[in-house]
């Protein structure tokens, strides 16, 4: 016995088992995210910052993993930054096919520099086509999060991040 | 110069495969079993023999069932016995020889079955989705990503701080899926060109179809013994001499994407046991982690064979040919033999196992070898798992 791979007509016999579980999860934000989330609404990106390396955590966290201490205090990012990466997806999280791609990549966001090694990185989706993301000219831009009207305190409450110049 | 700890000399004797395929007929637990009765044939061992087991299987959601460690239990031989099962995501299939490997090394176990099962093919429509589910729930599933997006935004962030073309990263899918030609497991082994790569189906630009591993069921399993026992089995064990492994914080949105810093850690805790000091000298066939393609080229420099961004240069003069200085899976990797998870990254230490003892095969790699090494990598780009084996 050397393993048996099933052929295509073998499939269509099969009995597929659906089963939708009633399992339901109230997850909890924690305090940072949960501040992160309250800045949303108000057009704030929130972090945290560790006084001792002077990491800035965005998403917030409230100890630093190097130090292995409290973060010290609340700070406001810009909602602006520069494209460390970006991607055009066109499958969907099912694997399905999609038409108009998805552009979505990491934005470093300002305060931080070029030589970080670590920084306040948000992965959003980005206003753009498939062809800045083909011919990589995103790399290295300035983007600026463009904010929806009606905000409810969710990482949705951006659209998206767009070239500003 | 090695370190100066003190434990007992570990060895592999043995090693069994499944076909690593699409739609397997066999359920989980005779994948593992089917792999774990061939290690002990090759090993020349019954299961009384045996003192511990370690089951490693990625996801409890591939196979639909939850606690795979005690569902894989008794096809894996585990019945009242010691069993473990570890799970480092991708990362799975080097933990589980390393996990035998500090079994053994303690003094605690003499002889220890080591069994990788992955079933990915019963997910409907496709296990893409169940990848959803390790992204962080508020921030980051909300924007409904896939699993391969991941990878895009670490290859173009690759490609662009290292000026990699796509036609660079296609060489590796080519060079492996060729090698896997010579493999009697493999699912996906064919005769492609860098063309072929480029005008497959774009998935998250810039990965492509020919650019990744397929979907995968398979198990795998080894026998790993204390010196004595080695000694007393066979005259050609092959030496566990060095395990590494760590994880970096899921916060991959806050660092640099081009260069695997997860992996450079855990190779150089895996290097100082085996005493390597310079592993593109010493170091004479790999097998490094390649669920896409770009991800050979990005573990060849976290495993310091080169320098950051010059895999590619020397992958193009054929540094890492099954010819080569340096072969790199010649097994066929993951994009060539396929890539049932776990599984997976044991093959790869199968793989530089039968390389050592001299028994791969028309996988046998040119030149005469003495050190390998294996490796895997997973979770949110933050996992690694090392291993040195010398014979
Ligand atoms: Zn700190």
């Amino acid at each position: 016995m050397d393993g048996t791979p099933l052929k295509e007509e073998d499939l269509k016999k099969v009995n597929t088992i659906v089963y939708k579980p009633n399992a339901k999860y109230a997850y909890s934000a924690g305090q940072a995210y949960s501040k992160f989330l309250l800045g949303l609404k108000e057009k704030k990106i929130i972090g945290r910052r560790c006084n001792k390396c002077g990491r800035v955590y965005v998403p917030p966290r409230m100890y630093c993993d190097d130090c292995f201490r409290p973060t010290d205090e609340w700070i406001e990012v810009k909602d602006e930054g520069i494209v460390e990466t970006v991607v055009a997806s066109f499958i969907s999280w099912t694997r399905e096919r999609i038409e108009k791609p998805e552009i979505v990549g990491v934005i470093r966001l300002f305060p931080s520099r070029d030589k970080d090694w670590v920084f306040p990185g948000l992965f959003h989706r980005i206003c753009a086509d498939f062809e800045d993301v083909k011919n990589m000219s995103l790399f290295g831009k300035k983007v600026k999060a463009v904010w929806k009207e009606e905000r409810v305190g969710s990482i949705n409450d951006i659209e998206c991040f767009r070239v500003v110049e | 110069m090695k370190t100066n700890l003190y434990f007992r000399r570990v060895a592999v004797i043995g090693a069994g495969l499944t076909l690593f395929r699409r739609r397997m007929l066999e359920t989980p637990q005779e994948l593992a079993w089917e792999a774990a009765r061939k290690a002990l044939d090759e090993a020349g061992l019954e299961l009384k023999d045996i003192d511990c087991v370690v089951i490693g299987s990625a996801p409890d959601a591939f196979d639909g069932v939850h606690m795979k460690g005690e569902y894989l239990a008794h096809g894996s031989g585990g019945v009242r016995k010691m069993v473990s099962r570890v799970y480092v995501g991708g990362a799975t299939g080097v933990m589980v020889p390393n996990t035998a490997w500090y079994h053994v090394a303690s003094g605690l176990c003499e002889k220890v079955l080591a069994v990788a099962e992955e079933k990915m093919s019963p997910a409907r429509p496709h296990p893409q989705s169940i990848f959803r589910y390790i992204w962080d729930p508020i921030l980051e599933k909300p924007l409904n990503p896939n699993l391969i997006w991941i990878f895009a935004m670490e290859m173009h962030r690759y490609m662009h701080v290292n000026k990699i073309t796509k036609e660079d990263i296609a060489l590796v899918s080519v060079k492996n899926k060729k090698n896997a030609l010579n493999n009697p497991y493999a699912q996906a082994a064919a005769n492609i060109t860098v063309d072929d790569v480029l005008k497959s189906e774009v998935l998250v630009w810039p990965v492509q179809l020919l650019d990744t591993s397929p979907v995968s069921d398979g198990a795998a399993a080894m026998v790993i013994v204390s010196e004595d026992v080695a000694r007393r089995y066979t005259d050609t064990p092959v030496w566990i001499e060095g395990v590494g492994w760590t994880l970096d914080n899921t916060e991959w949105t806050g660092r640099e994407l081009a260069y695997p810093r997860y992996l450079e850690y855990a190779a150089r805790m895996a290097y100082k046991m085996a005493g390597v000091e310079r592993p593109n000298k010493e170091i004479d066939v790999i097998e490094p982690y390649d669920p896409f393609d770009y991800k050979e080229l990005h573990h060849i420099e976290g495993l310091m064979i080169t320098k950051r961004g010059e895999a590619p240069k020397f992958l193009k003069e054929g540094v890492f040919d099954i010819d080569g200085e340096i072969p790199s899976s010649p097994s066929g990797g993951l994009l060539g033999v396929g890539n049932p998870i776990a599984a997976a990254g044991l093959m790869k230490v199968i793989s530089i196992y039968w390389q050592l003892k001299g028994i791969a095969g028309k996988m046998q790699v040119k030149r005469p070898v003495h050190t390998g090494v294996a490796q895997a990598w997973g979770d949110l780009m933050q996992a690694s798992t090392v291993i040195v084996m010398r014979n």
